[in-house]
């Protein structure tokens, strides 16, 4: 037990004071992961909010329907049920005559144009929201079969491309994630073999002398261990910091429709916990996958 | 303690450092390796700690076929030899007090032993004073010393030394033989490489002679007279 002890803190020991001995090596290695993991949180971010975007634009895209002319407001209201109960419909909201008119006034707050308009020439309608936008055409055509309804305005070619933006940017994201890495890899690969061909000398003598393997790699996993979270941790601050400051400027821009979505705890948690898994992968299993070559003597 | 039978070494490259090695050194004895550059001494050391695998014949070391040992029991085997090598592998960027407790943590000893045990091997080879210097501090005879703390430290039961005073002047040279001969006296087995006749001269001991890769001489009190040099 006492042993143990003993060689736990020599195993702790030995992997810091490595560190600083060989401390450009050790440098690189940092940069190397904090570099890679700031380029993958950015991307990560941007598809984030491209997504966001997608979200806020699809939920805007709504089928206004509006009813004949003939029917009095509460034969307007009781068509709701029927509407509802047709597929992909999420919901429907019955908008008056008098709302309708409303609202488009607010719109021109500060002009009095609207003032003698008669509401007679707004239409009662409904606000359709759809599940999928993608089916936006089908639904359009079940709606039509409601004869009581008259215009089914739905802007197809919004729908259309949203549809086909998501569906790229999800694949382009998985694609340059999975490049990344891959990428990563095979740098971290490379930097771990250069810091271990730089020791293979050492290592020999170290198997020389008696050492047993685990002797030799414990010092090493501590080392991957501490360079990883080190690169991590930094990276996770840089990207938050950086993505905050972004997010901040955004903000002169809130009349428009749409600001950077907030670096909330279902974001930044999981985003933590990818780059602590990254940077533990890349530190501790490259380690031991580069020293395993110079243990075969 | 040490085998060798009909030992071949051919290098990846196509060298034939050993054609048919054998010799046997026995528990508690005493003998000089000698032989002109090149003819395979530093080979037969490498073999003798498994650091190469001969291409044919048997090396023993300690009771052990190096040829049929455990990847696992390897270490252990190693923590019974002492070996100073000839370029002598010191760590550069540890002091001389931890490139010699280096290896006695190797093999988990307490810090209390190291503490002790440590100085005491300094002081045997005159380095006490430059415990805190970094190997590239030292002259090539400091290292070299460092070099052969760290082979007497773990007391093993063989030491196989390949030039230890390649690199030290006539009467330090002199000290540190007569100190092999002391740890020999007490009964660790001892294999000494060198080439320096003058010294083996002073020594009324076994001495083995080897030349392109072959034995070619192997007596007491008898430094063959080889010419290449
Ligand atoms: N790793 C190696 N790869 C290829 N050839 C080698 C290797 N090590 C040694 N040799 C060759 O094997 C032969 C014997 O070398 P070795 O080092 O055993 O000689 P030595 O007797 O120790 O010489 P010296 O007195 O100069 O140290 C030499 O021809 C050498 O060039
Ligand atoms: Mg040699």
């Amino acid at each position: 037990m006492k042993v143990n002890r003993n060689r736990s803190f020599y195993y702790i020991r030995e992997g810091i004071s490595s560190i600083f001995a060989h401390g450009l090596m050790s440098f690189a290695s940092i940069c190397i992961i904090v570099a890679f993991l700031i380029i993958m949180g950015s991307f990560i971010m941007l598809a984030l909010n491209i997504n966001a975007l997608i979200g806020v634009l699809e939920s805007e895209n709504i089928i206004l329907a509006y009813v004949h002319e003939s029917l009095s407001e509460s034969d307007a209201r009781a068509l709701e049920p029927r509407i509802r109960a047709i597929h992909n419909i999420s919901s429907a909201t019955f908008i008056s005559r008098e709302e309708a008119m409303q609202s488009f006034a607010r719109r021109f707050s500060d002009s009095n144009m609207f003032e003698d308009i008669d509401v007679t020439i707004f239409r009662h309608r409904y606000a359709i929201y759809v599940e999928d936008v993608s089916q936006i055409v089908q639904t359009q055509e079940t709606l039509r079969n409601i004869r009581e309804l008259g215009n089914i305005n739905a802007n197809h070619a919004i729908a259309q491309t949203l549809v086909s933006v998501r569906n790229v940017v999800t694949w382009i994201s998985v694609i340059i994630i999975a490049v990344l890495l891959v990428i990563s890899l095979f740098i971290m690969q490379n930097t771990i073999k250069l810091a271990t061909y730089e020791r293979r000398e050492e290592i020999a003598l170290m198997k020389m002398v008696g050492a047993t393997n685990a002797f030799i790699r414990w010092p090493f996993i501590i080392e991957g261990f501490i360079l990883g979270m080190t690169g991590s941790i930094l990276a996770y601050a840089a990207v938050r910091g950086l993505y905050e400051l972004a997010a901040s400027n955004m903000f002169l821009f809130e009349g428009g429709f749409f600001s950077l979505i907030t670096f909330s705890t279902s974001i930044s948690i999981p985003i933590f916990l990818l780059f602590i898994g990254i940077g533990f992968a890349v530190g501790v299993g490259g380690s031991v996958i580069a020293l395993n070559r110079y243990l075969k003597v | 303690m040490i085998r060798m039978v009909d030992v071949f070494k051919e290098y990846s490259n196509g060298v034939k450092a050993l054609k048919g090695v054998s010799f046997e050194l026995n528990a508690g004895e005493f003998a000089f390796l000698v032989g002109p550059s090149g003819s395979g001494k530093s080979t037969i050391i490498s073999l003798l700690v498994g650091e190469i695998a001969p291409t044919d014949g048997l090396v023993i070391v300690n009771g052990q076929d190096m040829d049929n040992i455990k990847m696992r029991k390897m270490p252990y085997l190693r923590r019974t030899i002492g070996t100073i090598f000839q370029n002598f592998r010191l760590i550069e960027y540890k002091s001389v007090y931890e490139n010699v407790a280096f290896a006695m943590r190797v093999i988990g000893a307490a810090n209390r032993d190291i503490r002790q045990r440590v100085p005491y091997v300094l002081e045997l080879v005159g380095l006490e004073y430059k415990a805190k210097s970094k190997p590239d501090e030292l002259s090539g005879g400091e290292q070299q010393r460092v070099a052969i703390a760290r082979a007497l430290v773990n007391n093993p039961k063989l030491i196989i030394a390949d030039e230890p005073t390649g690199n030290l002047d006539p009467a330090r040279s002199l000290e540190i033989l007569l100190l092999l001969k002391k740890i020999n006296e007490l009964g660790t087995t001892v294999l000494v490489v060198t080439h320096e006749k003058p010294l083996v001269d002073q020594f009324s001991q076994r001495v083995i002679a080897i030349d392109g890769g072959r034995i070619v001489s192997d007596a007491m009190d008898r430094y063959y007279n080889y010419e290449s040099q």
